[in-house]
């Protein structure tokens, strides 16, 4: 990617996220925009991938709802989310979570890190 | 009627005000030099003809270089004309940048697409193809090139040979943002031709100004 490239978009990239990896819990602070109204809507599961760098880089966010999996990827750099607090970090031995899909209750945990 | 000369740079993507991801075009416009202005007396029609990236003092002609001379300028690499422009906001030697444009303009971007060598139909004419295995001895060749009776094919039958390196106008994309400092252009969605490559940015000729 050309240096210009990436100057353009320099301004645009966030620099106040705290550093996470694939196994991490998250909370992410959505901005949901209603009518006039704009609230924040907490989303927290666990970080299944993170792939991509620069301004395109993203994050996929794993949650049980209502026993129904669901899963949000959101650009890190977006400025809908206000913030992003890590509640756990996890110790896995790949990059990618996808194995947690056919995982469910007590199999789908993920061991604290020690970092 | 505005146009501008430029290279494209290549794509990235830029959030918009409601945090929507924007697939942008970034293209250094600029700066241009005007060339010449023609005029209907003169010239039988009414045009600036800008120039952008200098050349090589090696592989300019003569010609070409007393042509720049002309507006106290090297030869340029890339030189075009604007028609529709008012005449009278351009000056012989007057150097345009990329602010002629602003954020939210309409524009129409002129390249030379990618070339993609000898392909067949399937790529070129976007044939459907035959199946690929069970016996079948039709893959991605041509099919049928029309009826029997005709006795001879009609033209404009699509067939395999070069595909792409030819001239082609995207329409109707959106200026999404203007760096006048460092003569950038961020056009909502794709161009013609591979990075580093010419383009003309002109206003779009379906879309009315405002």
């Amino acid at each position: 990617m050309s240096t210009l490239l990436r100057e353009v978009v320099a301004d645009q990239l966030r620099s106040d996220l705290p550093s996470f990896r694939p196994g991490d819990t998250l909370r992410v602070h959505v901005k949901v925009r209603e009518g006039q109204r704009e609230r924040i809507q907490v989303f927290e599961g666990v970080v299944i991938r993170r792939r991509g760098s620069g301004i395109s880089e993203t994050y996929t966010v794993r949650k049980i709802s209502y026993g129904v999996g669901v899963e949000r990827t959101f650009p890190l750099h977006t400025p809908k989310v206000e913030k992003i607090d890590v509640v756990r970090r996890g110790r896995v031995r790949r990059a990618k979570l996808y194995y947690l899909r056919g995982l469910s209750g007590k199999a789908a945990r993920i061991k604290e890190a020690m970092r | 009627m505005k146009g501008i000369l430029g290279r494209k740079i290549g794509m990235t993507q830029v959030f918009g005000e409601d945090g929507t991801v924007i697939p942008v075009t970034v293209i250094q416009a600029g700066p241009c030099v005007v060339l010449q202005k023609k005029a209907v007396e003169t010239d039988g029609y009414a045009a600036v003809q800008v120039g952008y990236g200098d050349q090589k003092q090696s592989r300019a002609t003569k010609a070409e270089q007393g042509h720049a001379a002309k507006a106290n300028t090297a030869a340029k690499r890339y030189v075009r004309e604007f028609r529709g422009v008012s005449l009278d906001d351009y000056e012989v030697g007057q150097e345009i940048g990329a602010d002629v444009f602003s954020a939210g303009d309409v524009v129409d971007v002129i390249g030379k697409s990618k070339g993609k060598g000898y392909s067949g139909p399937v790529k070129k004419h976007n044939q459907s193809r035959g199946p690929m295995a069970h016996g079948s001895k039709y893959h991605r060749g041509v099919g049928s090139l029309g009826s029997i009776a005709a006795n001879r094919v009609f033209k404009g039958q699509g067939m395999a040979g070069r595909m792409g390196g030819e001239r082609r106008t995207v329409q109707n994309l959106e200026v999404v943002r203007v760096d006048a400092e460092k003569n950038l252009l961020l056009i909502k969605g794709s161009v013609p031709g591979p990075k580093n490559s010419f383009v003309t940015v002109r206003s779009a000729v379906k879309v009315q100004p405002s």
